[in-house]
């Protein structure tokens, strides 16, 4: 038999490509600065099992929660399936796992499983309808912003697409072995939910067409999902693994408190105490905030890795509703596209990153949107994945003012009556008090 | 609202006759200097001594706690004013603080903590709130009885520290239509003020982050926008005027309409 080796050829190729392409996206995440994210294990776990697999973010929104929902859960119990295929193709069988427990209790779970598989291919079949046409058709405004232009928009479309086409392929082989099955050709199931709906399609054929249609649609499944494995590393798909450790990683602190640098507080601290014992390594400075990725920490890293460019973020960001350049998705976007170069330039150069003369700040992100931030967390709390473009932002700042002095005009106004007089306008402190001298 | 001016004490002044505040109250810059949030200052004293609070201010041993700074990306002034703060608070032992000031409360309660100054902060809301639900404080509609009000959450009460029912609940207690925006609570629209964006003018779009936050609220047709911030009050007020709303919809912080509504 010629097609288990063929399979098993392809499989293991698939799994060699996906793991080479896995590490490669994992060395580039490491780039960035490490950040100890260890502690409080069982919160993490707990945030991760509610915001990733129970989705609590993403049915803020009903409609796409729900119909997203369909996708997910199809995707998910679908692997059930995939196994069976795998099983199938590797050894050149039918159904292997049918042919294991036929006739006993387990089969009746076989069954069961199918049909549930079924019945969410078909929900998940009209979200993906629905997401087309919101994309396409509605053209909902946060499917439209610049930084949706060109390929965004394509890969979006292609993986909806690639989706019909695994339900379809799915759907097909099922209804023709149904047939099949009818016909005492193949080895006899229950009957399937929705596929045998379809089943009367094949009732013309002559069983040799229908087989082959049984085959078209075994093997555009298969390949379907290698190509699916083959395609995630450039996508903007990584989400369905990465949703995990991201939200697992998530920040447990209240979203109002910003890091405090170490490094500040090393050479600020001496001034009120003359016995203060610095944190971190005088010999090797660090760079405060961040003008290019290596500055990031791997979190934010993993943030621009799992961001699949739904645009929450920047449908509820204030400057952007009005207008503004500023897009939380953007930030997320920029951040991995540089992150990508930079990797390639450490493929071509034998692991190690050489200067090209090139940085996410400037080159990706503009000053002008880095000051156009609220810090409004209304980004972080909309990502349904628990990502913080806001800390990114915040880290350019950091940037631009402490390490190349380079703040708009008023805000360097600001600064310098905060430290001449201790309020950030014109106001001496002796006359703080004044207002209760005041009707 | 009275014309008295209710004495207020300095922190200077208290330790010098050998006194110790309960509270201290943190006024902030905005609530020192500018004209409008000196009204809600006052308006939080003259709850304080209505329920005889005894309370101390830092008065001009008090400084920006550092909040635009750090927004703005200004680690090093930021932890100046921070330090400079927390040197002053440590040496008068104060322990407890309430603020009218989102982001003195954000930056004192969180941020303050890794640089060595830990205190009990609240909002004044939330200090409202437990005075109302405790007895000491008892509150009545009054002028505002049956008014429709609208509650604009601010950022840094909100979503930054999840202090979203503390203003509603006050605001229900005065026998009022509570309206709320479409976006409210975790996904309130911020009032285009953090960041520091307060003290710089906006970059190049369609429209002020305030016009958009007032236009929200405004087609809830209040009587009154409910704020619980300074910054977010001239934010809301010059929303207001934009649209030449004034003398339709007031904009009053959570503090000023407990204190009209009760004569204080």
């Amino acid at each position: 038999m010629l097609s288990p080796v063929v399979f098993s050829i392809l499989l293991i190729s698939v799994a060699a490509f996906f793991t080479f392409h896995a590490k490669k996206i994992r060395r580039n995440i490491l780039i960035g600065k490490d950040i100890d994210l260890t502690a409080n294990k069982g919160e993490r776990t707990k945030t991760m099992l509610k915001v990733a697999f129970g989705q609590s973010k993403m049915v803020v929104r009903p409609i796409p929660g729900i119909m997203h929902f369909f996708i997910y859960a199809a995707f998910v119990i679908t692997q059930i399936e995939l196994l069976e295929i795998v099983i199938d193709g590797v050894s050149g069988g039918h159904r292997r796992i049918w042919h294991a427990i036929d006739g006993t209790a387990l089969s009746g779970l076989y069954t069961f499983t199918i049909n549930f598989i079924e019945i969410l291919s078909v929900l998940a079949f009209i979200a993906t309808i629905t997401f087309l046409s919101r994309r396409n058709i509605i053209r909902l405004a946060r499917f439209q912003k610049p930084e949706m232009k060109g390929w965004p928009t394509k890969d979006a479309n292609l993986i909806l697409c690639a989706e019909i086409f695994l339900i379809t392929c799915i759907m097909m082989m099922n209804s023709a072995d149904l047939e099949l099955q009818a016909r005492g050709e193949t080895m006899r199931t229950a009957s399937f939910i929705i596929s045998s709906n379809f089943q009367n399609i094949f009732s013309g054929m002559d069983s040799s067409t229908v087989h082959l249609f049984e085959r078209i649609g075994w093997w555009g499944h298969i390949m379907g999902i290698f190509g699916f494995l083959v395609y995630l590393p450039i996508s903007k798909h990584l989400h369905i693994l990465l949703a995990f450790p991201n939200t697992y990683y998530s920040n447990l602190k209240l979203k109002g408190e910003f890091s405090t640098l170490e490094a500040v507080t090393d050479v600020v601290a001496p001034n009120f105490d003359p016995a203060y014992k610095p944190k971190t390594d005088p010999n090797n400075p660090v760079r405060f905030g961040a003008k290019d990725v290596h500055d990031l920490s791997w979190k934010n890293l993993l943030d621009a890795y799992t961001c699949t460019e739904c645009g929450r973020c920047t449908s509820a960001c204030p400057q952007n509703i009005t207008g503004k350049k500023l897009s939380p998705r953007k930030i997320m976007m920029d951040t991995r596209d540089r992150l990508t170069e930079v990797g390639k330039n450490m493929d071509a150069n034998g692991g190690k990153f050489v200067d090209d003369g090139r940085s996410l700040l400037g080159d990706f992100i503009t000053t002008e949107e880095i000051w156009a931030c609220n810090t409004c967390n209304a980004c972080v709390q909309e990502c349904p994945v628990n990502i913080d473009p806001l800390e990114i932002i915040l880290e350019m700042r950091r940037f631009l003012v402490m390490e190349q002095s380079q703040s708009p005009a008023e805000l360097n106004n600001m600064f310098s009556n905060i430290e001449n007089n201790g309020a950030p306008w014109q106001f001496s402190q002796a006359d703080r008090a004044n207002w209760t001298k005041e009707q | 609202m009275s014309d008295k001016i209710i004495k207020v004490k300095t922190m200077a002044e208290m330790t010098a006759a050998g006194e110790t505040p309960e509270i201290l109250f943190w006024v902030g810059c905005s609530g020192s200097f500018d004209d409008r949030a000196k009204k809600i200052t006052k308006a939080i004293v003259r709850i304080l001594d209505h329920v005889g609070i005894k309370f101390a201010i830092l008065g001009s041993e008090e400084g920006c706690s550092g909040d635009p700074a750090k927004r703005a990306g200004n680690e090093f002034l930021y932890q100046m004013q921070a330090m400079q703060n927390i040197t002053t608070l440590n040496m008068y032992n104060v322990k407890k603080i309430v603020t009218g000031c989102p982001h003195c409360f954000n930056t004192i309660k969180n941020e303050y903590p890794s640089l060595g100054g830990n205190y009990e902060i609240v909002h004044h809301t939330q200090l409202v709130q437990e005075l109302i639900n405790t007895g000491k404080l008892k509150v009545q509609g009054g002028e505002f009885k049956g008014k429709k009000i609208v509650f604009h959450d601010p950022c840094y009460l909100g979503r930054a520290n999840n202090v979203y029912e503390a203003p509603r609940d006050i605001i229900q207690k005065l026998d009022v239509e509570l309206a709320e925006m479409k976006r409210s609570r975790a996904n309130g629209l911020c009032c285009g003020a953090g960041g520091a964006q307060m003290f710089k003018e906006a970059e190049k779009g369609t429209k002020e982050v305030s016009t958009e936050r007032a236009e929200e609220a405004l087609s809830n047709d209040p009587d009154i926008i409910a704020v619980g911030c300074p910054f977010c009050n001239t934010m809301m007020t010059d929303g207001v005027k934009h649209f030449n709303k004034e003398n339709k919809t007031k904009v009053l912080d959570v503090a000023e309409l407990i204190a009209k509504a009760n004569d204080l």
